[in-house]
């Protein structure tokens, strides 16, 4: 509990690699060592950021080693199909904990997506997508709205609606007991099931949305705002910076995307399943973690975030091929992970600093 | 209150102004008032702006200064008062409404965002954009490369912000408010971290906005400064205006006696210190450090420090003082090198071991090391002796209400009472509440980085008489500080870094102030000596800069003189 040593643990900066070699110009003649250190902080730092992606690689590429069925183009596939899901919902979180934010609600805004767009299908394909998109964002719009004007603290605006949403879909399913069915033969459904180039709509759609959100990180003033909210709020706000604005924006953005995630798996699965999502916004944050954003905000990044999702569903797939794991052991290995991964991260990101 | 002087339509240019004489003012502000809950912190203050001046706002810890510029800049709402604002009453709802309209800040405390680059601080809120309309990277890196290269700063600009010392941060923060054309340009207490060197760029660039007709404000404690930039001055005092007028019809004295409320007579002549002078010490190093060697900022520096004895730590910004002082504390991963306290050796990055050997680091970044801004006072004064304060546990709330009173009084902390947030101390108290924190744990060693930045002309002398006093029960003091005076009066011997090595070291009769800036600007050799000063190797760098070259500070310089001689070298002569 001593005051010097209070600092803020865990810088885990988005910074290009290469940097951290030349911080320090060089000096005439640098010396064998710092050459051999820079080299060492290279791959610290790849380890800090990548350290999902290198697991992902190892994971595979074992996997691929002991069953035969993993490397499979039909079960890669339904891995990056079934990823696409939580993944669009956990590129809104990365901007929400980038941010300095957190939102619960997205577990019940993806469940509550799904039984509107199931519903919806029956009137055509634009209104199966835009109701739940309008829905889902009027929710995330609101709780922005009240963590950003009025202050109050996003884990309990959010966690206030997780059970709004929650309590709405067991109203509009009679507590749960009607189960939409999206009609057979809808264009809707194409959108999760139909294939361009071998690859799921759902993929491309998920490909095109990350690297939209890459652009939006990197190379808008939005952005920027957002990094600058999570990494010093009062320093922002003196530097006239549009922090309520670009709160709201996230929070309503993330709530789109949760539901747009929850239309996708209402044409997975052609119908609005009531029971899914529980418990997804862990898992969801998980994967932004994994993916090296810093839990407190302020650095990260987009292509992490897509790998900690990766990483999870394979997880989850490896687990399935072990015939004899009961799929419970999945959460367990994902949590294993999780700490595993944070913890390097953190001891990194602490021996780097000074 | 008092003798206020009326200045609306007068006269007043100052020195080096080209302004025409009654020139209509940018800024005025008539009967602000403020209070935060019970505290009263402005109660009917005026300031006026005109075009081309800088303006001095002074005044001492607590008297409202950046509760003044804030109310004006729209960060917190005026209670009451008229604003006006090139002669149209405003009232800003928010800081960005202020930059806006032609005001830029420098508030008090770095206020940027230690995660982003340096470019990206510079440039957040306005990026350079692209023709498509994203951020234009390349472009914003460059500019800003080039800004903070003309303010004479060796940074690298896509480099986190957070990995720089404190004075290139401030640099950057200076850097950001003059990239956009202001009218106004505010700097509240710009110059706190800041060198010799930077200082006088820093005057530079508030000279140059001053000729093209910019008002600025200037907050500073280093009262000499004043004199060098400002053409008139404000004076608060406990949220009142006391005195505004041009600054050379003031001296120091009648300055000082507007801001503490006494007769000049009382405030009297004394040294611009209150270091006393030389301390008696032991013979036997308390503190003994060598051969520390961190990644790419200190080689081989050595530090020996007797029972009673205060050594100074000099050098430009980046020359490893900070850095040094948090090597011996355990605070930063050391390569190599051993550090000893009363002959036990400290285990290396270890800062709990160098804490119970007694060891204290009054940190230069009280924002992000020290305070925690949302306990009371009493709790930061406490947290280091909390675990000595207790009994089987329970800590006695008596003894520790009986020493925080007694450091409260001592240091002169202006809270409302000892519950109060840290946070909504003014600058200057958040700093005496880290001083006293140390204080309290009765170190051995005590380790200073800039111990009086940013505190009023009355408790710097109280934190340097408090340094005397220390050194008289006999602890080992450590003192960084960019004030020259400090070093001079105040230790016995200044150990001078330059580029993370021991470049000179001056104690006795050297140790005068020419001497000392000799040393500073790095050149070890005699001035008499024709050749170049060997360890100059260009630019000192920001707090990542690397150790100098190879070769030592005295190779190629011929014999080091007796008045300057490295440290290495004494080592070798064997003292005694
Ligand atoms: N947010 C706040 N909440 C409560 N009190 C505050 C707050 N901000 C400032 N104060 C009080 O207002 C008074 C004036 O503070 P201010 O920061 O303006 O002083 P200052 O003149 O800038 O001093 P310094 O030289 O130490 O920076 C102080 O007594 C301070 O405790
Ligand atoms: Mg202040």
């Amino acid at each position: 509990m001593s005051g010097p040593t209070m600092e803020r643990a865990g810088a885990a900066p988005d910074r290009d690699p290469a940097k951290g070699a030349s911080a320090g110009s060089p000096g005439p003649g640098p010396q064998p060592g710092s050459v051999r250190l820079g080299l060492g902080m290279r791959i610290a730092e790849l380890a800090q950021r990548q350290g999902a992606l290198v697991l992902l690689i190892v994971l595979c590429a074992v996997a691929s080693v002991v069953f035969p069925s993993f490397a499979t183009g039909a079960n890669l596939s339904s891995i990056a199909v079934q990823a696409s899901f939580m993944a669009v919902v956990a590129l809104g979180m990365t901007f929400v904990i980038l941010g300095g934010g957190i939102d619960l609600s997205v577990g019940s805004v993806f469940a509550l997506g799904g039984v509107l767009a199931a519903w919806a299908s029956q009137y055509g394909f634009v209104p199966a997508l835009l109701v739940p998109l309008a829905v889902c964002g009027f929710i995330g719009l609101v709780q922005g709205l009240i963590i950003a004007k009025g202050g109050l603290a996003p884990f309990i605006v959010t966690l206030a609606g997780l059970l709004f949403a929650r309590g709405l879909l067991l109203f509009i399913t009679d507590e749960g007991t009607t189960t939409y069915k999206v009609p057979e033969g809808s264009a809707f459904l194409q959108l999760a099931q139909g294939e361009l180039l071998g690859v799921g709509y759902s993929v491309w759609l998920l490909v095109v949305l990350f690297a939209i959100g890459a652009l939006v990180l990197h190379r808008t003033s939005y952005g920027t705002t957002v990094l600058a909210i999570g990494g010093q709020e009062d320093a922002a706000e003196l530097m006239g910076l549009p922090v309520v604005r670009t709160k709201v924006i996230t929070y309503l953005v993330n709530g789109l995307l949760a539901g747009l995630g929850g239309a996708l798996i209402a044409s997975y699965t052609s119908s609005g399943v009531t029971v899914l999502g529980v418990g997804m916004e862990l898992e969801v944050i998980s994967a932004v973690v994994l993916g090296g954003t810093l839990l407190t905000g302020g650095a990260g990044t987009i292509l992490g975030t897509l790998v900690g999702a990766l990483l999870l569903q394979v997880i989850k797939n490896v687990i399935n091929q072990v015939g004899s794991l009961n799929s419970n052991w999945q959460a367990v290995v994902s949590g294993t992970i999780l700490l595993m991964v944070v913890s390097i991260q953190s001891y990194l990101a602490r021996s780097r600093r000074g | 209150m008092t003798e206020e002087t009326t200045v609306a339509d007068d006269d007043v240019s100052g020195p080096g102004t080209l302004r025409p004489p009654g020139a209509a003012p940018l800024v005025q502000v008539r009967g602000a008032t403020k209070s935060f809950g019970g505290v009263q912190a402005l109660r009917g203050v005026d300031l006026t702006l005109l075009p081309g001046e800088i303006h001095a706002l002074v005044g001492e810890n607590g008297a409202g200064k950046s509760t003044l510029i804030k109310v004006l800049t729209g960060v917190y709402a005026p209670d009451g008062g008229e604003f006006r604002y090139g002669g149209e009453p405003v009232r800003f709802a928010r800081p960005a409404d202020a930059q806006r309209a032609g005001i830029s800040t420098i508030y008090q405390e770095v206020n940027l965002v230690p995660l982003l680059s340096v470019a990206r601080n510079i440039y957040l809120g306005r990026e350079p954009r692209t023709r498509w309309g994203t951020v234009d990277v390349g472009a914003m890196n460059r500019r800003a490369a080039q800004l903070v290269g003309d303010l004479g700063i060796d940074v690298d600009v896509t480099g986190e912000l957070g990995r720089l010392g404190l004075g290139a941060q401030q640099m950057v923060a200076l850097a950001r408010a003059v990239s956009v054309e202001s009218r106004v340009v505010i700097m509240d207490e710009p110059t706190s971290s800041l060198e010799p060197a930077e200082v006088e760029t820093l005057f530079g660039v508030a000279r140059n906005l001053r000729r093209s007709g910019t008002a600025l404000v200037f907050v500073s404690h280093r009262l000499d400064e004043l004199w060098q930039l400002c053409d008139r001055v404000t004076v608060l005092r406990d949220g009142h205006h006391v005195h505004t007028g041009p600054m050379a019809e003031l001296d120091r004295v009648t300055l000082v006696s507007h801001m503490l409320g006494k007769d000049a007579s009382e405030v009297g002549a004394q040294g611009v210190t209150e270091f006393a002078g030389k301390h008696r010490h032991g013979d036997a190093p308390v503190l003994d450090a060598s051969g520390i060697a961190v990644r790419s900022r200190l080689s081989d520096v050595a530090l020996q420090v007797r029972p009673g004895e205060v050594v100074g730590l000099g050098g430009l910004l980046g020359s490893g003082r900070s850095e040094t002082v948090k090597a011996i504390y355990g605070d930063l991963p050391v390569e190599s090198g051993r550090v000893s306290v009363a002959g036990r050796n400290l285990r290396a990055g270890s800062v709990r071991h160098a804490l119970k050997a007694g060891v204290a680091l009054l940190s230069e970044d009280r924002k992000a090391e020290g305070i925690i801004p949302d306990l009371s006072v009493r709790d930061n004064i406490a947290l280091a002796v909390l675990p000595r304060m207790a009994r089987g546990g329970i800590v006695v709330e008596s003894r520790i209400d009986a020493l925080v009173e007694t450091f409260m009084t001592r240091l002169k902390i202006k809270a409302a009472d000892t519950g109060q947030k840290v946070r909504e101390l003014s600058g200057g108290n958040q700093q005496k509440v880290l001083i006293a924190r140390w204080l309290c744990t009765e170190p051995t060693v005590f380790l200073l980085d800039e111990p009086t930045r940013g505190i009023d002309v009355g408790a710097k002398q109280e934190v340097q008489a408090l340094i005397d006093e220390l050194a008289g029960h006999g602890l080992a003091v450590v003192l960084i500080s960019s004030e020259m005076e400090e070093l001079v009066e105040g230790a016995d011997r200044v150990v001078v870094l330059h580029a993370g090595r021991v470049e000179a070291e001056l104690s006795g009769s050297e140790l005068s102030h020419s001497r000392l800036l000799t040393a500073l600007a790095g050149e070890s050799a005699d001035p008499a000596d024709d050749g170049q000063p060997a360890g100059d190797d260009g630019q000192p760098t920001d707090g990542a800069g690397q150790p100098a070259d190879g070769s030592g500070p005295s190779a190629g310089t011929g014999q080091p003189t007796a008045a300057v001689r490295t440290a290495a070298k004494e080592e070798e002569d064997g003292r005694g």
